[in-house]
């Protein structure tokens, strides 16, 4: 398992601390580093050489902050410039004047189309457009029953028709459906190809000529190799792509074709699909993005799942309970219980910065650990549980009987929950976004 | 995709392992500089491994492979004083052999003379049910008489895929209703293979990202319900990898071995530009071996694997 960056980067130039400025042979040492973590990542060769360089002019020289090792000087420079080369904000979608607006998905077999398309739909109709889906993949078996049905799951129209009609013929019916129906998005789920297939490639410039497309995205898979740029080259040739949109990113992925793709199209990326519910589509973050490249984690996606997942109410009185220092073993199971509503947790802990290598012991402890904590809370008293403090031996020998664990069961989960009572109250006795501050800090790990 | 067969079956001559040359041809002429610098190269020297290190890790074989292979290289140059860039390249490609070197017959299916059950798993969008439709008309060819189980349910029109494909290869196919328990799906494919008096029940399974864990129990709970009703089954567990996917891969074969015991590997769109470079890591660090490669859209695109053949794709002519 590879460290995380930060980490790497702290042992090649711990020589260094103390030093007022980067020489040239630190950044020299230091960009090495950076240059495997991108190709750890799956950023192209020499894309990830085109990057190092161009960091190179900005980190000679420069000095040596206070605070920072200049391990970390060197990430955050990495950081900031791969954040910036990612779009810097947020990219939204271009809607035409008159509608329908025509947005088309292309893309490699397997990268996503059909799945996204329908995110998009579900994204737009949200927004309180109209969309229509429209079949224009006429070759694989089925997918115009797998659009048809995803349609139906989220209440959006599908324009399916025979088999026998060209993508281009499709494209146009789409267009006069949708101005008869009062659609004011058209969205077009093409083939899968191969971006060699000459072919197959012309057919996507045929529907381009054959109606307005406002929008071309480039569905790329994050799990992507070195091929990435190759792909987003033949595309772009053929089709005029406006964004990128990246999939399957809620694996353990690095994604670093995204950085490739973006060299070779100059395209923002758009969205990312994140799971496999039509929900599942999220706005793209550059930073957090960068973060996620480097290996550094994806703390702020963290704190937002944290907040859509908890209940302001329980939030509002743990507030409260831990204001008053009153935090306590009912609150801590809520906590548990709120925590496995956010997801897998190894997949939060992946998130977690320098936590990544550890992602994978910690998805043995997830539902059965938690069962267990569960169960022994439930065997306390509600005296035990709002004042912890009173559990000693004979006490917790009963507990452990009661729930089936063993007393060391009952110790683990004791030591477990003062320790989260002592982290909680810190992170509490500063303001909410002093506390998310921290945690985004936390993206240079110290040690 | 009937169109599309008649439009294409002139191109089948070509060879399917041409074709994907045909491809890697197209890549070299236009993206990798590095290639190019490196078919010019002069002299045996830094700059020669610099530009060997960029092939190498722009066919995803990684940086720790990569500098391995090149480290053992060095050793060779030194060794037998290579000087020419044939000899180079040809010590090259003999020790990436060396790599995916293994027992004989490791790389052939180990099917049982009764009834074999193969599962395919994999990560979504790697192409598990054309590749199980592939591989049934592949068996029915060598005189078997397979029947396909779909396992997929859960995604949108998973099971018509299959039934559509099952159609086209002349293979029937065993489904439930969108939803429902995989695994009481792989129990009745099994069952209906016993009963119909077939040799091999192949079975689709939904794609799944290898981080989840609930999922991969599932697989598991496949496994265990095929177990029960077959013994000795599932004969053969293919996890199939997309050649497009870069060190993922690695992170895809070591968790879905983990759950299950993956018996071959079946490695997908090797017919673009992507050379699939990780699976000499995966083979090396898995210990898992490739069976087939998908070389194509057609069903006879499916080829057994040929280490020479891919070696030399992926190091190019010289």
């Amino acid at each position: 398992m590879f460290e995380s960056l930060g980490d790497k980067l702290q042992g090649a130039l711990k020589s260094l601390t103390g030093r007022g400025k980067l020489t040239e042979e630190d950044v020299d040492r230091a960009l090495r580093e950076v240059r495997l973590a991108l190709l750890e990542a799956d950023v192209n060769f020499l894309v990830a050489k085109k990057f190092t360089e161009s960091v190179r002019q900005r980190a000679v020289g420069t000095e040596v902050m206070e605070s920072l090792t200049p391990g970390q000087q060197v990430v955050k420079i990495v950081h900031d410039e791969l954040t910036q080369l990612m779009g810097g904000s947020e990219h939204r979608l271009n809607f035409s004047s008159q509608p329908p607006t025509v947005i088309m998905l292309a893309g490699l077999q397997g990268s996503g189309k059909t799945t996204t398309c329908a995110k998009l739909a579900r994204y737009l109709k949200r927004q309180g457009r109209n969309p229509l889906l429209a079949a224009a993949d006429i070759y694989r078996p089925a997918a115009g029953d797998q659009l048809a049905q995803l349609g139906d799951q989220i209440d959006v129209p599908v324009l399916d028709m025979s088999s026998s009609a060209q993508p281009e013929d499709i494209a146009r019916a789409a267009v006069s459906k949708a101005r008869s129906s009062g659609s004011d998005t058209v969205l077009l789920d093409t083939a899968g190809r191969l971006h060699i297939d000459e072919e197959m490639m012309e057919e996507l410039s045929a529907v381009e000529n054959a109606v307005d497309v406002h929008e071309s995205l480039l569905i790329v898979d994050a799990m992507t190799g070195q091929d990435a740029v190759n792909v987003a080259e033949e595309f772009s040739e053929r089709i005029e792509i406006t964004g990128l949109v990246l999939t399957k990113m809620d694996g353990d992925t690095r994604g670093g074709a995204a950085l490739s793709v973006l060299d070779v199209t100059g395209c923002p990326v758009k969205f990312v699909g994140t799971g496999e519910r039509p929900d599942d589509l999220q706005t793209f973050h550059p930073d957090r993005m960068a973060s996620r490249i480097l290996g550094m984690g994806d703390v702020m996606t963290l704190v937002e799942k944290a907040e859509q997942e908890m209940d302001e109410e329980q939030a509002r009185r743990l507030e409260q309970r831990l204001r008053e220092d009153k935090f306590t073993l009912e609150d801590f199971l809520e906590q548990m219980q709120q925590v496995r509503q956010m997801g897998p947790l190894d997949q939060l802990v992946s998130m977690i910065p320098g936590m990544s290598p550890h992602a994978d012991s910690m998805g043995d402890l997830d539902e059965a650990e938690l069962v267990k904590a569960e169960a022994i809370i439930q065997s306390m008293t509600p005296e035990e549980r709002r004042s912890p403090d009173i559990i000693k031996r004979s006490r917790r020998r009963r507990i452990a009987r009661g729930s089936g664990t063993r007393v060391q069961d009952v110790n683990r989960l004791l030591k477990q929950f003062s320790r989260t009572r002592d982290m909680i109250s810190q992170l509490t006795k500063g303001q909410k976004s002093q506390a998310a501050q921290k945690l985004r800090n936390m993206g240079f790990p110290r040690r | 995709m009937s169109n599309r067969n008649g439009q294409r079956s002139d191109r089948e001559s070509a060879g399917l392992w041409g074709r994907m040359k045909v491809g890697l041809e197209k890549t070299r002429q236009r993206i990798s500089e590095g290639f190019e610098a490196f078919i010019d190269f002069s002299a045996v020297d830094e700059q020669m491994f610099d530009e060997l290190q960029a092939v190498l890790i722009q066919a995803d074989l990684g940086f720790d492979t990569t500098e391995r292979l090149l480290d053992d290289l060095r050793i060779r140059v030194k060794e037998e004083n290579l000087r020419g860039k044939q000899e180079v390249l040809q010590a090259l490609s003999e020790l990436t052999l060396r790599m995916l070197e293994t027992e004989p017959g490791s790389r052939e299916m180990q099917l049982s003379d009764d009834l074999s059950v193969i599962l395919l798993v994999g990560v979504n969008g790697v192409g598990k049910t054309t590749s199980a439709a592939k591989l049934a008309w592949r068996l029915k060819k060598q005189g078997r008489k397979p029947i396909l189980g779909a396992s997929d349910t859960f995604r949108a029109a998973g099971i018509e895929q299959l039934q559509l494909w099952g159609q086209r290869v002349g293979v029937d196919v065993i489904h439930h209703s969108q939803g429902a328990d995989p695994a009481a799906v792989a129990f009745d494919t099994v069952k209906a293979a016993r009963a119909r008096d077939c040799d091999v029940a192949m079975i689709d399974t939904a794609g799944r990202l290898h981080t989840q864990k609930n999922l991969m129990n599932e697989l598991e709970k496949i496994c265990r319900v095929i177990q029960r009703e077959e013994e000795g089954a599932p004969h053969e567990t293919l996890l199939v990898l997309d050649a497009t996917t870069g060190q993922n891969a690695l992170r895809q074969a070591e968790m879905f071995g983990d759950a299950l015991c993956v018996t071959g590997i079946v490695l997908t769109k090797l017919d673009g530009t992507a050379k699939g470079g990780i699976t000499v890591a995966v083979e090396d660090q898995t210990n898992t071996r490739v069976k087939f490669v998908g070389l194509g859209e057609n069903v006879e695109d499916l080829q057994p694997f040929s280490p020479e053949d891919f070696v030399s794709a992926l190091l190019g002519e010289f």
